[in-house]
């Protein structure tokens, strides 16, 4: 079985300027929604208060909302229905940093008439926790970048570590829009999505500029789109392919892995798709943007080999001791 | 050997396959013996908290009890001194005789960390930078140790206390279940249990009512609650006579008088000391016992009080006398603690969190095979094979360094299912490119993953830079996840390489003589 002709090359190179559009427009309509929209930080980042109960039967949300407001602290609480009917998730923006009272119990006191429930989870960040676990989570992403623009800048070529770069940031800022405009509640397991989706979208990059930089030393063509035409079509089943198969894992993911995993999943999902994409359409051109020569390249490399070759001839010479 | 030749790669996957089964059968049958995964707090259920500890705390009492020892000394020396006042971080003292200047500097030479500021014949002291920082140091690591041994004792599963970084604790308590537990457990943390015996100022006592602290500290005295009635007060000199850093144990007992459950404390033999000086010299005065700067009870001391034991009777539950005891056994912490985070999963919650990932994980795979199948026929296989034995060693490998299951964690499994087979189809395409070019079988697959090897290392060394990073900086549901993905990275590059390779090397003879690509690499030669 196979999806794809593997001797035809498609020209993505002309489709660039129509796919470089719609990426244009993702790309600011992502940061217009970041802007305009925002993104909604969870109790993990800003510091708070959530409790997720299950009751027995569908959730009173009203009577919820009404048996709250008796205390003062919790009357802007947000109650919400949480994967099912049954579930709900209170959350308020205060936390209480002393050991001795709890949260969990006071408010299952304060809804001990509106039927019969559990209290399955209780968060308590407090705000100093949250300010750092989001800086470190910046850094990550910080460091990751400027770690992997070391790896390809010395892989490959300075050009590639930029594109890649570029694709990278393209991705990161599409998925956190759709974060945005879903109003996902951005956690640690967010963070976590939005980091893998990076890691993906590179291992994509990587793959189709692995096989450019062969389709450099080898093609007979020496145009640079002509052998990003050839190197993104033979790597074209292998794309569909695996992209397919780890959306197929992240959609089961999302359909089956509960809701305290669907954020997870649809940033994913989301990820994928443009991360998949992106390297097509926006790390291959960036290399043109960047203007890679191939000839140049060409004679780096050819340069490379006559040292080389040098070298082992002064080796030579040295081991026949005829210097 | 009719069918092919067994390479060294196919021993090695032999080898890492066995492995893999031998030690994830613990985890996955869950069998009483072998290292098991930790199941995440998030999956299993329990309690995950984040302390913060008021280092000035220890500090402040650090100095106070430096205060204690310095006033039993000059009293025992017959120093005159004007009293003896304790600020938060400075004792300051004024001598009446000159002549007991030298004998004060011998006195303050034995005390360590100290900065002496001596005028005339006033003195000030304070702690040296090194020692603030020291004791700062000290408040932690005993919090630390303090904490486990409270929660030891309490007889829960498997607490784990850990430090994390700076001036933080990080306590996890799976077996917690219900909300009395877990409140009883926070109290025994949060409990300094710090036990203080201290003069009571009979002088101005009458007077407690119409003071203000400030005022009473202008005496050198501290205002205390009676524990049972706040509204009894209690006048008591802010310097202690001993405090609990003397005690060498606690335990429940009952009052003879009224069976009520109290604490029996014994001194060590410095405490039993100094508390048989101060008893004797003081008989008629009373005599506070302070717990958490709470009163419990102020007898009048009758006699002379050796053998350095006393009783703290108050109005305790059995089930507080015995909390109160364990907390006082295991040290009073220097400084008290604040929650910083908390996060609490129901038991229910967790089941349900490994039921849906396991269906989630199932289903993947299940998919995931099944297209290999259809898609590279018998290549496809040897792929499954590598992704059976990727997930089963990774579990082994995470057994077997106690690593930690988490959700993400879970997540990351599922996703490793979907990332596996990539390199298998990077190499499985490159073999069609081969073969479509008109190569033999043999050279196809030696080429194929010739070919594919710097596609395949390059963006595994990328994947794997960017989970350690998250590893590094991540903190607990991130770290997870980087955890579960390196090593499935790591791994996969055992299976899916060299494991594959070695199982095309053991059918090569026999995919040669029946040359039918479509059955092996479900693609037909042009």
């Amino acid at each position: 079985m196979q999806f794809f002709s593997q001797k035809h090359v498609y020209d993505f190179m002309r489709m660039r300027f129509a796919a470089i559009s719609l990426s244009f427009i993702l790309f600011f309509g992502s940061i217009f929604i970041l802007f305009t929209k925002g993104l909604n930080f969870g109790i993990d980042f800003t510091g708070g208060t959530l409790v997720q109960l299950q009751y027995e039967q569908k959730a009173p949300l009203a009577e919820i909302r009404k048996a709250l407001a008796v205390n003062e602290n919790l009357k802007g609480a947000s109650v919400t229905e949480f994967g099912s009917a049954n579930e709900v998730i209170i959350r308020f923006s205060g936390s209480n940093d002393s050991l001795g009272s709890d949260i969990g119990i006071s408010i299952a006191n304060l809804l001990k008439d509106t039927g019969k429930f559990e209290v399955r989870r209780v968060d308590v960040v407090g705000p100093k926790v949250g300010d750092e676990l989001r800086n470190k989570g910046l850094m990550a992403v910080g460091i990751s970048l400027i770690a992997i623009l070391i790896y390809l800048a010395v892989r490959f070529e300075w050009r590639f570590a930029m594109a890649s770069i570029v694709c990278e940031i393209h991705d990161i800022v599409i998925t956190l829009g759709a974060i945005a405009l879903f109003e996902i509640d951005v956690n640690l397991d967010i963070l976590a999505a939005v980091l893998t989706v990076l890691g993906y979208s590179l291992n994509d990059t990587i793959i189709i500029f692995d096989r450019i930089r062969e389709g450099v030393k080898t093609s007979k063509n020496s145009k640079l789109d002509l052998i990003i035409n050839e190197s993104v079509s033979a790597t074209l089943s292998r794309t569909t392919l695996t992209t397919g198969l780890t959306l197929i894992t992240v959609v089961v993911l999302y359909f089956f892995g509960g809701s305290m995993i669907e954020g997870f999943a649809l940033t994913m999902i989301v990820g994928i798709v443009a991360g998949t994409a992106s390297s097509i359409f926006v790390a291959s051109p960036a290399l043109l943007w960047f203007n890679f020569s191939v000839i140049q390249y060409r004679q780096k490399e050819l340069e490379k080999v006559k040292k080389k070759q040098e070298k082992e001839k002064l080796r030579s010479m040295y081991e026949k001791g005829t210097v | 050997m009719r069918s092919g030749k067994i390479t060294y790669r196919s021993i090695i996957f032999f080898v890492v396959f066995l492995i893999g089964l031998v030690f994830s059968m613990p985890s996955i049958m869950q069998t009483q013996s072998g290292a098991k995964i930790n199941l995440g707090l998030d999956l299993q259920g329990g309690l995950y908290m984040l302390l913060g500890i008021e280092v000035e705390e220890a500090v402040k009492s650090k100095v106070k009890s430096i205060a204690s020892s310095l006033s039993y000394s000059i009293n025992k020396e017959d120093i005159i001194v004007d009293k003896i006042k304790v600020n938060d971080t400075s004792i300051e003292f004024s001598l009446l005789d000159e002549n007991d200047v030298a004998k004060v500097d011998l006195l303050l030479k034995d005390i360590k960390g100290l900065a002496i500021v001596h005028e005339n014949l006033h003195y000030t002291l304070s702690l040296t930078q090194e020692e603030i920082k020291l004791t700062h140091e000290q408040a932690i690591l005993q919090a630390v140790e303090t904490i486990r041994n409270r929660l030891d004792q309490f007889g829960l599963a498997e607490p784990n206390v850990a430090r994390s970084g700076e001036d933080k604790i990080l306590v996890e308590l799976p077996g917690i279940k219900t909300a009395t537990d877990e409140a009883r457990a926070r109290e025994l943390i949060a409990k300094a249990a710090h036990l203080q015996l201290m003069e009571v100022d009979d002088v101005r006592m009458d007077q407690v009512n119409n003071l203000t602290p400030a005022q009473a500290a202008e005496y050198g005295d501290l205002i205390f609650e009676d524990a049972k009635n706040s509204q009894i007060k209690y006048l008591v000199k802010s310097i202690p006579i001993l405090d609990g850093s003397m005690l060498t144990d606690a335990k429940v007992g009952f009052a003879q008088s009224n069976n009520l459950p109290v604490i029996n404390f014994t001194l060590n033999s410095e405490g039993a000391k100094k508390f048989g000086d101060y008893t004797g010299n003081n008989v008629g005065k009373r005599l506070a016992i302070v717990l958490d700067n709470k009163v419990y009870s102020a007898p009048r001391i009758n006699e002379r009080i050796g053998g350095g034991s006393g009783q703290i009777s108050g109005s305790f539950t059995v089930e507080e006398a015995h909390d109160v005891a364990i907390a006082l056994r295991s040290g009073a912490l220097l400084a008290p603690v604040k929650m910083l985070e908390k996060r609490s999963v129901g038991p229910s919650l967790g089941a349900d969190s490994i039921q849906m990932s396991m269906i989630a994980l199932a289903g993947a795979s299940i998919l995931v095979i099944a297209f290999m199948v259809m898609y590279y026929g018998v290549a496809g296989i040897f792929a499954n094979i590598a992704l059976v034995a990727n997930i089963l060693v990774i579990i082994a490998v995470m057994a077997m360094f106690g690593a930690t299951l988490t959700l993400p964690g879970m997540a990351g499994l599922v996703l490793t299912v979907g990332m596996a087979v990539d390199s298998n189809v990077i190499i499985n395409e490159r073999i069609r490119e081969l073969l479509r070019e008109g190569a033999s079988i043999r050279q196809s697959v030696e080429n194929g993953y010739k070919h594919a090897m710097s596609a395949i290392l390059d963006s595994n060394i990328t994947s794997l830079i960017t989970s350690v990073v998250l590893y590094a900086y991540g903190t607990g549901a991130v770290k997870g996840f980087a955890v579960t993905l390196s090593i499935g990275i790591l791994v996969s590059m055992i299976t899916s390489i060299v494991g594959t390779h070695g199982m095309f090397e053991m059918f090569m003879n026999r995919m040669e003589k029946s040359n039918n690509t479509r059955l092996w690499f479900g693609y037909r030669r042009p």
